[in-house]
């Protein structure tokens, strides 16, 4: 049986982070920036298309210039709802702007084994791994590739994680690591095979693709070409903007999501003109340089602030967004990583983000956890319940109830209490042991939410691929590997 | 009256001032004053003095990289005429630096381009994607002492291993050593492919360089 997926819907909370006029300005602004500064893009394939569309390419500094009007009406012709599919129908997701799907974070270098608890490079198991562990919770909607398979060469990489995934869960992909033509043209076979057809895999989407932006004011020329050969075959496509004040962006917020903007609209509208109607997604994981060392932060206010401005962004546009929260820089779940971790995926939901990413990791998207995913994902369940709010009629007032127990009586006997108990929220992870407990066992919530995970891999195993199928999709990455020479193999 | 104008110059540095460390170098020169008192005397005690509030917290980053751009343009200014003059300022050594081909993250290696110039080495810094081919060529032209190689990606960190192995090939990996950095660095990669030195930052970028040529 394959797990139903816990989603947020019908939100009760709100937020208010940035006012219509806000919205404009920044809007405006964006635009004025495309039009004056421009933005960068280092691929012939895309110069070329962006000179067939009316917009002012510099082929020396590859910077492309844009009038507001091409910009704007190309956006128009994005669909504001589409399904990520999945292998299983049950699990496809809407991303109809009433839904807020979490996924595990992506691309990141080093494990901590599950087993041994020793701290590794990671590999094309770890993927595997991870998928059925993520297969096997409710909270997980779909994939992110969380780590690189570094036993496989660089050109296919993308390519063998996808597999691994498929293999290994039936719910959706989405992959950030498919930058190059000759991938993605091997990613669209193999998502069409797994759909079963071209056409079924633009009704279905099994996989989607995230590329990141190239900040300030640029796009990776691999990224945007790989970016096409999908759209073309209507995999969704995004882009994600990483600008972080300081060092790719102005260290005010409103100039950061200008510059974050102009870059994921440029890629958007780009992709847009090229195949219109295709479905594509906002993308952004914006933040703030650390002002002693520069580093990327990947949490504090900066970022939370980020998490629900986007999103009104993205509404403006009329399009999806998949926001990056959870990135905590902490280097082990703990209490900075709880903090980071909840106001981020917080701030994204009740702004009602299509997609959340992603639960794992530890130290700035780098280092997987699996008790930190799980930690995530209950961080994930907490929200879901606050997005229900309070609801308010005759039932919930329980006035007959109140009244039978009346004053120093007790709810614990009422039948009302029985039929409602099961809508309080009951932790998997949280402390609620008496003290004595906790200071004769000495665990807590990691050891209990690496149990889970431990667990979960022994016990959780989904649909296979058919071997058919699965020996087809190798035979289709092992042709690529054939057709390349690889003198870069780690 | 040198000794006022020196105090203007530290200061355009502490201001991060590029315009006016280049109209007060020019200045120098108009005033006959020699280029390399200039530095000694007056820009770098700026220099100092940010890096000094930088290591306590009191200044922050920005501070520290436009201090680095107003010495930057101070020194063009300067240059010319301590060539004339046939006096050299003396620099800890040459590095090399540059984000390995394939790679676009650039941020991580400015920040250690900037920190290395503003601790006394002469960088530098051939931008992001730069194929190994050009880095070994720069290096050999400048007769670098270090080579210093950025590398995010998993992808693109072989590409470290790859410099490496061609300073082997082409004779050259006693002369240069070779120092790396990057998300994905650790400890085991850096024995494996044998650099000379890593760090998981900038402040440490700049103590690995020095105790490569030999400071402590
Ligand atoms: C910002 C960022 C980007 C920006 C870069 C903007 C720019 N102009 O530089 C953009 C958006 C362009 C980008 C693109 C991509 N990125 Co990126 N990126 C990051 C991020 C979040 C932060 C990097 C950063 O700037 N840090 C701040 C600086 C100050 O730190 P730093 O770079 O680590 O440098 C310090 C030290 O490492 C050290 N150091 C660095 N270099 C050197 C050199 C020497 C000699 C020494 C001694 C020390 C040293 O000192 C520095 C200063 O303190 C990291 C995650 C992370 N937390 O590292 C991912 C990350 C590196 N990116 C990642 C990926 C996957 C990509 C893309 C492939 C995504 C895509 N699908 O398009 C592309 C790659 C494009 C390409 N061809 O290179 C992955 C890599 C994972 C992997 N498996 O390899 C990471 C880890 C995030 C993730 N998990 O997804 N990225």
């Amino acid at each position: 049986m394959p797990k139903a997926i816990k989603s947020i819907t019908n939100p009760k909370l709100s937020i208010n982070i940035l006012s219509d006029e806000e919205v404009l300005q920044i809007h405006q602004a964006t635009l004025h920036t495309i039009e004056s500064v421009g933005v960068r893009f280092p691929s012939q394939k895309a110069l070329s298309l962006w000179r067939e569309f009316g917009a002012q390419v510099d082929p020396g500094t590859q910077i492309v210039k844009v009038n507001s009007d091409i910009i704007e009406s190309a956006l128009k012709n994005a669909p504001p709802a589409y399904v990520l599919g999945a292998r299983t129908r049950e699990q496809a997701c809407p991303l109809d702007g009433n839904h807020v799907f979490l996924a595990t974070d992506g691309c990141g270098v080093e494990v901590i084994d599950i087993n041994t608890g020793k701290r590794r490079p990671s590999c094309l198991q770890d993927v595997a791994d991870i998928a059925r562990v993520a297969d096997g919770t409710e909270e997980i909607g779909f994939h992110w590739v969380a780590l690189s398979a570094q036993d496989k060469p660089a050109e296919t990489r993308g390519l063998h994680e996808i597999r691994a995934v498929w293999q290994n869960s039936t719910k959706h992909i989405q992959t950030e690591s498919i930058y190059s033509e000759a991938e993605a043209h091997v990613a669209v076979e193999m998502a069409s095979a797994v759909a079963g057809s071209a056409q079924a895999l633009r009704e279905q989407p099994v996989l989607s693709i995230m590329q990141c932006t190239a900040s300030p004011l640029g796009q990776d020329g691999g990224s945007i070409e790989a970016a096409l050969i999908a759209a073309e075959a209507g995999i969704p496509i995004g882009f994600m903007t990483m600008t972080a004040n300081l060092t790719t962006g102005p260290a005010t917020l409103a100039g950061n999501l200008v510059v974050g903007n102009a870059e994921v609209l440029t890629a958007l509208a780009l992709i847009q003109l090229a195949y219109p109607g295709v479905p594509i997604f906002y993308a952004a994981a914006q933040t703030a340089s650390d002002l002693r060392t520069g580093a990327y932060t990947g949490g504090g206010p900066e970022d939370f602030l980020y998490g629900a401005a986007t999103n009104r962004l993205a509404n403006f546009y009329n399009v999806p967004l998949s926001m990056g929260a959870f990135a905590t820089g902490a280097k082990e779940p703990n209490w900075q990583a709880g903090l980071e971790n909840s106001l981020s995926a917080f701030m994204a939901c009740v702004s009602m983000s299509d997609m959340l990413l992603g639960a794992g990791f530890l130290h700035g998207s780098r280092i997987w956890s699996y008790a930190q995913m799980m930690l995530d994902c209950e961080i994930f369940s907490i929200i879901h319940k606050m997005m229900a709010g309070i609801e308010v009629n005759d039932e919930t007032l329980a006035l007959d109830t109140i009244a039978s127990a009346g004053p120093g009586g007790n709810f614990l006997t009422q039948a009302h209490t029985l039929k409602h108990m099961r809508e309080l929220f009951l932790p998997k992870f949280m402390d609620r042991r008496p003290y004595n407990t906790w200071e004769e066992k000495g665990d807590d919530a990691r050891t209990w939410a690496l149990d889970r995970a431990r667990q979960t891999l022994e016990n959780h195993f989904p649909e296979p691929l058919d071997p058919k199928l699965d020996a087809a999709l190798e035979e289709m990455i092992l042709g690529l590997e054939g057709n390349t020479e690889h003198t870069q193999r780690a | 009256m040198n000794q006022a104008h020196f105090e203007k110059m530290s200061q355009s540095i502490v201001n991060g001032d590029p315009v006016l460390a280049t109209s007060l170098a020019q200045n120098a020169l108009d005033m006959g004053i020699d280029p390399l008192d200039a530095i000694t005397q007056g820009f770098v005690v700026g220099v100092d003095l940010v890096g000094a509030a930088f290591s306590k917290g009191d200044a922050y980053l920005p501070e520290l990289v436009m201090a680095g751009e107003a010495m930057k343009a101070a020194v063009a200014v300067l240059e010319p005429e301590m060539h004339r003059r046939g006096t050299e300022r003396k620099t800890l050594g040459k590095i090399v630096l540059a984000t390995v081909e394939g790679d676009i993250h650039e941020i991580g290696k400015s920040l250690v381009g900037t920190m290395l110039s503003a601790a006394g080495f002469e960088v530098f810094d051939l931008g992001v994607n730069v194929s190994t081919a050009k880095i070994i060529e720069k290096s050999k032209e400048v007769k670098a002492d270090i080579i210093g190689l950025s590398a995010l990606l998993t992808t693109t960190m072989v590409k470290q291993k790859e410099v490496i192995n061609s300073l082997i090939n082409a004779g050259l990996r006693s002369a240069v050593k070779v120092m790396v950095g990057g998300a994905p660095v650790t400890r085991e990669w850096v024995e494996q492919i044998q650099a000379d030195g890593y760090s998981e930052d900038a402040i440490g970028a700049v103590d690995i360089a020095r105790q490569l040529v030999g400071l402590s």
